[in-house]
């Protein structure tokens, strides 16, 4: 166990109360989603139209939650940054989506699907939830195909399926590389006919900047229209919040350019707990980072390591060759040497950290950036020996093409070049079994949300998630509460909403008025760095302690020195960044808090102070076996408060993994 | 490798009725391996360091997937590849060349700001029929139905249209029957989308006329530009489905 220096690690922050009740029904675990969807009480159809929903985000989990309760026939505002509710960033899913059809007859059920979910979070997720995703996935299917989303099929006009993730059944449907455009486009075009049918209306290039709570419950929302400028009050019975991840708090991330943390941190600073923001999932195969001038990074389909051989050279001394002339015997092809059974296979994490560590000791490949190379081959020579050009090609030629387009070098002469990169947040606001947060009347779905993937997230199953909680899960559950509604009529004059109002325009008037010296891309590039180092593939609690004290001056730097040119009323794109930035400044400093509370390695959180003999992570379950929620300390610096949920493993036994 | 100077020549324009103009911009030392917009992205910090209000421009995922970035780039929409705007890289570029950049053009895309458009108008095509009425939950098992092989890819392969509007803007009428006719072909195509068929083909072109795009002469260069390669003939097929719409009475 790791040794803790002092109290409450330097007093960084306090106790609170455990979390008892997570309102999951007991019983059977196959009940329980039928049990509480028994329980949850009606809404005459007639009320419906009087009962509102705000839903902020229109990706998967959003898109789909605002087209049921459309049709549900209740009155829905929907919110998205961008131009339209097609561009949220489930779009750029690639590989594909997990749903226990068992079309392949190969052992898959929705225990197995369940089983497999729970083992991937490494213990650190709620049994009910991830029972019920695991449930409600065959759904998902059906609900897609009847859209009209163009699955793959095979020649008999039946669905196909894959392999993903380095699970052993074929439960992955998919849709060429492009996955999640198509369960998008069917989630947007459900979206876009309630539109038309005058249930839902559409607020696209408008970004949420505040939640109102109002006499204990979320009743709206402050947003500023990005267009005009102008901030404006929305109101209702119910808030959702389907705002996806935070990756973008290291700055460069697969995440598009928009994604942030503002609507679910704003959230938190009213009242939401924050659940493991620390748990972080990096991705092995993206494209290295070129240059000073990155913006984002790419993800490659982390089935190339089917194919394809990891390597470094052996002697740093090699690293700036032409890797094809680099012998056999000066190559060190990493992970099959440290891991002879499953190679190139291992999971992401340790797929991750081995490259890390390999360049960390001066042996990566390609540009230099700063003062170390960071990149390992990815090596198609072998493959393309025994198997031919046409056959690579057939397999892997979109990614391929990709990643000749993105770096000028062809990678069927050339070996490629990967480094690992953050692409999802397992972390988000906490919630109940029916996703909602710990503010009475809001709910939080997707990538958003804490919920369904413990530590670290297997492949394929971010998207089922989102389409699970929009289509099937939140729809109930809201219905419950809705029943009680509707609420008492809200006008902009209550209290909190004056508040709330008052706090957003002061922001964004501050943000103007500094006028200091930076950009607010230095600052974040700065914070990326800070996270990247600190906060990344791996942690220690000398790093995570001075990453803290690295990130508030910063942050302190920030509201002194900032530039944001142009007005308020007016599309204004450095406007917008800093507000996301200055939430991130914040954020940050809790995933730091939080990763060093951990004194475990588990999922994609590794502690270096936690690990076995061999270099894996290593759970500590008689003291970690939680969920750790976070409250917010209040405004004036108060110490961030943890809440703890314990974790009971009624059916599912806890085991420590190994990939020797 | 040293970087590359280039001369930008940029549309700015404050706001929706202001008048705008091309300023010129020199940007030095420009590096082959950045994309476009990273180009872009350099430039708006040295506007901002100046003191100069940056440029607008729209991107999110930078990956060529969202449909968000959109440039008239010397005058080709997304630029000389057959790309979008965010997977053009400066490569494609030589040192001292001269570019223009400009933003989408089209009476059904006014300008917001810069190189900013509204899009909304695709939005609306889709609301008027791009869709496949089906309540959630009302699904029946997904193997119910088999779609053979050869529509099922042909319908993917209309659906990959990112609404990025890039065919609009390429087209001397300024039409959007590209990106209508991959709809139509992307629903039309599967069986789930029968039942709407003749419906969906007639409320989508009122509304793609209604919001003041122009009709199609064939001349092909919206398939040109398409970032997708979406091919011609999915408007044939629109032209098809609605001839055969109107025959059914609607
Ligand atoms: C490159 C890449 C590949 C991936 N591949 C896979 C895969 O193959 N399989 C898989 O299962 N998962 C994959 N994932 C993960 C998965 O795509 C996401 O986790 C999931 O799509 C998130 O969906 P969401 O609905 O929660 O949020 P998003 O799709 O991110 O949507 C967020 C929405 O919130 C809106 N929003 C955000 N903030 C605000 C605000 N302040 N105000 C107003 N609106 C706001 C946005 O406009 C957007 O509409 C991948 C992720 C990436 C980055
Ligand atoms: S058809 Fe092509 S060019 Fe037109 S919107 Fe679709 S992807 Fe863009
Ligand atoms: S920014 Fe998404 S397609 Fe270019």
């Amino acid at each position: 166990m790791t040794q803790q220096t002092s109290g409450l690690i330097h007093g960084l922050y306090a106790e609170g109360d455990p979390i008892q009740d997570t309102k999951a029904p007991a019983g059977p675990i196959a009940d329980r989603w039928n049990t509480r969807k028994f329980e949850s009480a009606l809404v005459n159809p007639a009320n419906r139209r009087k009962l509102s929903v705000i839903i902020v985000g229109t990706g998967l989990a959003g898109g789909a939650a605002a087209a049921t309760l459309g049709e549900a026939g209740y009155h829905v505002k929907s919110f998205c940054y961008q131009d339209s509710p097609r561009r949220a960033h489930s779009i750029a899913a690639q590989g594909g989506i997990n749903a226990a059809k068992n079309y392949k007859e190969d052992g898959d059920s929705t225990f197995r699907l369940f089983y497999d979910t729970v083992k991937g979070g490494d213990y650190r997720s709620r049994e009910s939830n991830v029972y019920r995703l695991a449930e409600v996935s065959a759904n998902i299917i059906d609900q897609c195909v009847a859209q009209g989303v163009p699955f793959a099929r095979e020649y008999g006009g039946l669905l196909d399926n894959r392999s993903f993730g380095g699970v052993q059944v074929s439960r992955t449907f998919y849709a060429r590389g492009q996955t999640g455009q198509q369960l998008l486009i069917g989630a947007y075009q459900a979206l876009e006919r309630q539109v038309a049918a005058g249930t839902v209306e559409m607020y696209s290039r408008h970004e949420m900047l505040e939640v109102i709570v109002a006499d204990g419950r979320a009743r709206g929302i402050i947003a500023r229209d990005l267009v005009t400028g102008e901030v404006e009050t929305h109101l209702a019975d119910v808030v959702v919040l389907a705002t996806g991840g935070y990756g973008n708090v290291f700055f460069l991330s697969t995440n598009a350019m928009g994604s942030n943390v503002t609507a679910t941190w704003r959230a938190h600073r009213k009242g939401a707990y924050f659940g493991n923001p620390c748990y972080t999932q990096i991705h092995p195969t993206c494209i290295p980072v070129a240059g000073e001038h990155q913006s984002k990074l790419t993800l490659m389909s982390e089935s190339l390591r089917n194919d394809g051989r990891i390597w470094v050279p052996k002697r740093a001394e090699d690293c700036d060759k032409d890797p094809r002339e680099i012998p056999e015997e000066d190559r060190d092809y990493y992970l099959e040497r440290i891991y002879p059974s499953f190679g190139n296979l291992v999971p992401r994490d340790i797929a991750s950290r081995a490259a890390k560590y390999v360049c960390d000791e001066g042996r990566g490949v390609g540009p230099k950036v700063g003062d170390f190379r960071r990149g390992v081959y990815l090596d198609f020579t072998d493959a393309l020996r025994r198997m031919s050009k046409e056959a690579v090609a057939e397999k892997y030629g979109n990614l391929l093409d990709m990643y000749q387009r993105i770096t000028g070098e062809n990678p069927y002469e050339v070996p490629m070049r990967i480094y690992p990169a953050v692409h999802y947040t397992m972390g988000g606001l906490w919630v109940d079994y029916d996703l909602q947060s710990s503010i009475p009347g809001l709910f939080v779905a997707g990538e958003a949300n804490f919920s369904d993937h413990g530590a670290n997230r297997l492949g394929a199953s971010a998207l089922m998630q989102g389409l699970a909680d929009g289509y099937f899960v939140l729809p109930n559950t809201i219905r419950d509460y809705l029943a009680k509604g509707p609420f008492e009529k809200l006008d902009d004059s209550h209290e909190a909403v004056v508040e709330a109002k008052a706090s957003v325009d002061a922001r964004i008037a501050k943000l103007l008025e500094i006028n200091g010296d930076r950009t607010v891309d230095s600052f974040h590039r700065e914070l990326g760095n800070i996270m990247w180092e600190y906060c990344g593939m791996e942690r220690t609690e000398e790093g995570l302690l001075k990453a803290i004290d690295l990130i508030r001056a910063l942050r302190d730097e920030f509201w002194r020195n900032v530039r944001v040119l142009g007005a308020a009323d007016t599309l204004n794109q450095s406007l917008e960044r800093a507000g996301r930035v200055a939430d991130f400044l914040e954020l940050g400093e809790l995933m730091c808090i939080d990763a060093l509370h951990r004194r475990e390695s588990c999922g994609g959180h590794f502690r270096a102070e936690s690990q076995t003999e061999d270099g894996e992570a290593l759970r500590h379950d008689d003291e970690f076996a939680y969920v750790a929620a976070w409250e917010w300390g209040g405004d004036n610096g108060g110490a961030p408060i943890l809440h703890k949920e314990d974790l009971v493993y009624e059916f599912v036994e806890m085991k420590q993994r190994s990939y020797k | 490798m040293t970087g590359m100077n280039l001369t930008l020549k940029i549309w700015r324009q404050a706001g929706p009725r202001a008048k705008g103009e091309m300023v010129t911009y020199p940007v030095t030392d420009i590096s082959p391996d950045m994309s476009f917009l990273e180009m872009l992205d350099v430039l708006n910090e040295q506007l901002t360091a100046r003191g100069e209000e940056p440029i607008a421009f729209d991107s999110d995922c930078r990956e060529g997937i969202c449909g968000m970035c959109g440039l008239m780039i010397s005058g080709k929409a997304h630029g000389p590849e057959v790309t979008t705007t965010c997977q053009l890289h400066m490569r494609s570029f030589s040192d001292g060349d001269e570019i223009t950049v400009e933003p989408w053009r089209a009476d059904a895309f006014p300008v917001i700001k810069d190189l900013v458009v509204d899009r909304e108008a695709f939005d609306r095509i889709i609301q008027a029929g791009g869709f496949i009425s089906a309540n959630t939950g009302a699904a029946p098992e997904a193997h119910s139905v088999p779609v053979p092989k050869p529509k099922a890819d042909r319908s993917f392969m209309a659906a990959a249209c990112i609404g990025c509007g890039a065919c609009v803007a390429a087209c001397p009428n300024a039409s959007g029957m590209l990106f209508l006719g991959a709809k139509i072909t992307h629903l039309g195509e599967l069986p789930q989308g029968q039942p709407e068929r003749d419906a969906r083909v007639v409320a989508m072109v009122n509304q793609h006329d209604h919001e003041g795009f122009g009709g199609c002469t064939n001349i092909g260069e919206c398939s040109l530009a398409c970032p997708k390669e979406i091919p011609q003939d999915v408007i044939n097929q629109l032209n098809l489905d609605l001839r055969r719409a109107l025959t059914h009475g609607h």
